[in-house]
């Protein structure tokens, strides 16, 4: 694939995504507009179709450390509309990295639309780090659509890192992630988002923590410029004696707009919950500084920005 | 060289308009070390954001090497030749202070050589150059990383915006250091501070007093600073630390009666 005319954050991400496919070992599947383009198990991982065709299955042997997945999805057609469901079984005391992503290249008339729902079943006392990275292209007036569904159920001890990350071309987005986390679980998750031209983005959040001693740290940076929308709806449930916190930094430019909503439910008195949010346009300081050591506006705009969501 | 020519500032609050700068010209001739001191309010500040671009005069001009750059933005001037030290240095979520350098240099510098900037201003450079410059930095290590943006830029003109605010006595004590040896190694550049500290008016050559947006007077440290002593104008940091007594700065009858409305 030919990336054109690049800027500052198309670079980084870039070279992100191909970091991640330089990865050589490790189970993956790779997915290519709706048809399986390859695939490997290995020896503690192993992926199988599911019965119905309706998409993979992973399994991951207990006590399974230091072992990656690469579950990637490209669309390169206009008009196609793929809807997969991975369920990922991770055992006890294991230590891995999942990748997924999708990247879609649409340069017809007709839209493209990928919707990923990936379960993830995470035993106890294991550690997984997820990074799910989406990226559209194209100069067609089809869009580029991604709804991806996460769902996350953590068991006693476990831990989760998510980094998701959207930063362009995707036209229309509706993320929503659940999780339940048990006792001594702790869930953490950071979410990029960037928007432009008229696009569309919602990413609802709702965690429940069900277990004494669990946590939750919910982060998500967005920046809305042109005429883009977002919502952000971050909730958190504390049920146990438990510790969350979400924060909804945002950064508006142009005609941008956000609404964040944060949400937070203490049914339980020894639960702590905190939430901030904030939008704002980029401080002018910010852009003097920069200006000062000999960049334009422009150019210190998207070194702001770039770092922001870095 | 730097001029600046019968320098207005105005500002308008409600239907008032109020002179913050009132014909004011001097000249930073070059290889010179010159401070601007004087009350608070007095307009110092207002100065450098002028030579900088960041404000536009309401009248004069302003030459750099006999160019006229009263109308050039920040960016031009930057380019041109001047770097600015805020008073209040920004912070920035997710960009490091390795970005920072490298854009002040204006090439990818390599990480060795980034650091050397930073070791220039006292902070251990392996310890800082992956930090975000966010929140997590203290005022003092903001302030060095500040200076060390301009000391990697090297230009002909460097304006530093009173260094010693905001940070406390055991980090500037160590910042004079760097001023000292930049005034040691000043080549063909020109440095402008504003300060009030007299460690640093004791390494001028020039100093010119602002106060109430005027000139109060200008000329050789020599001259200027004994008048200075022992007034808002020229603090003494170092006796704390040398073991002499602190000398309380008092504030003069007539400074005193212009203080407020900082510009």
């Amino acid at each position: 694939m030919e990336f054109k005319k690049m800027d500052e954050i198309q670079k980084r991400i870039l070279m992100e995504v191909a970091d991640l496919h330089s990865v050589p070992e490790g189970a993956f599947n790779i997915r290519s507009d709706g048809q399986l383009a390859g695939r490997a198990s290995s020896a503690n991982i192993e992926i199988v179709s599911k019965e119905d065709g309706s998409g993979i299955d992973i399994h991951i042997k207990d006590g399974t450390k230091n072992e990656s997945v690469h579950i990637p999805v490209i669309m390169s057609k206009s008009g196609l509309h793929d809807v997969v469901y991975n369920d990922f079984y991770v055992g006890e005391n294991c230590d891995v990295i999942i990748v997924a992503g999708c990247g879609i290249s649409n340069c017809g008339g007709m839209d493209s639309e990928h919707d990923g729902i990936h379960r993830f079943y995470v035993g106890k006392n294991s550690k997984v780090r997820y990074v799910e990275k989406h990226y559209g292209e194209g100069d067609g007036t089809g869009k580029r659509i991604l709804n991806p569904v996460t769902e996350v159920y953590m068991e006693e001890g476990s831990t989760v890192e998510m980094e998701m990350v959207q930063i362009k071309g995707v036209d229309s987005t509706d993320r929503s992630t659940i999780a339940k986390v048990a006792a001594n679980a702790s869930l953490v998750v950071k979410e990029r988002l960037m928007t432009h031209g008229e696009q569309y983005a919602a990413s609802a959040y709702t965690v429940d923590l069900d277990g004494d001693g669990s946590s939750a740290d919910i982060v998500s940076r967005s920046v809305a410029r042109d005429k883009s929308y977002q919502k952000l709806d971050l909730r958190i449930n504390g049920n146990a004696a438990c510790s969350g916190h979400t924060e909804c930094d945002s950064i508006i430019m142009d005609e941008g707009r956000i609404l964040a909503v944060p949400q937070l439910e203490a049914n339980c008195t020894d639960s702590a919950l905190i939430h901030e949010a904030a939008i704002g346009k980029i401080a002018g300081d910010q852009l003097i500084k920069l200006m000062t050591l000999g960049l334009t506006e422009k150019e210190a705009e998207e070194q702001i920005v770039n770092g922001f969501l870095k | 060289m730097l001029e600046l020519k019968n320098i207005r500032f105005d500002v308008q609050e409600g239907t008032k308009e109020i002179e913050i700068i009132r014909d004011v010209s001097f000249t930073i001739p070059d290889n010179k070390f010159v401070v601007i001191t004087g009350p608070n309010g007095g307009g110092k500040s207002t100065l450098a954001r002028l030579i900088a671009g960041i404000e536009k005069p309401s009248g004069g001009t302003i030459l750099l090497d006999g160019e006229d750059i009263t109308e050039k933005s920040i960016t031009d001037r930057a380019r041109m030749g001047i770097s600015y030290a805020m008073q209040q240095p920004v912070r920035f979520k997710g960009i490091q202070v390795l970005d920072l350098l490298r854009l002040a240099v204006g090439k990818r510098v390599s990480v060795a050589d980034a650091c050397q900037y930073l070791s220039k201003v006292g902070l251990c450079a392996k310890d800082y150059i992956k930090r975000e410059v966010n929140a997590s930095l203290s005022g003092g290590e903001l302030k060095r990383i500040e200076i060390a943006t301009v000391l990697a830029r090297g230009t002909k003109l460097s304006v530093f915006d009173e260094p010693e605010a905001g940070i406390d006595l055991w980090s500037f004590q160590n910042l004079i250091q760097v001023f000292e040896q930049m005034r040691d190694s000043i080549k063909d550049s020109s440095i402008l501070i504003i300060s009030h500290q007299e460690r640093i008016l004791e390494i001028a050559d020039e100093i010119i007093v602002v106060a109430d947006g005027k000139i109060d007077r200008m000329g050789p440290r020599e001259e200027i600073l004994p008048s200075l002593i022992g007034t808002t104008s020229a603090v003494g940091t170092c006796a704390p630390l040398g073991g002499k007594p602190v000398p309380v700065p008092s504030i003069p009858a007539e400074a005193a009666a212009k203080k407020g409305g900082e510009a």
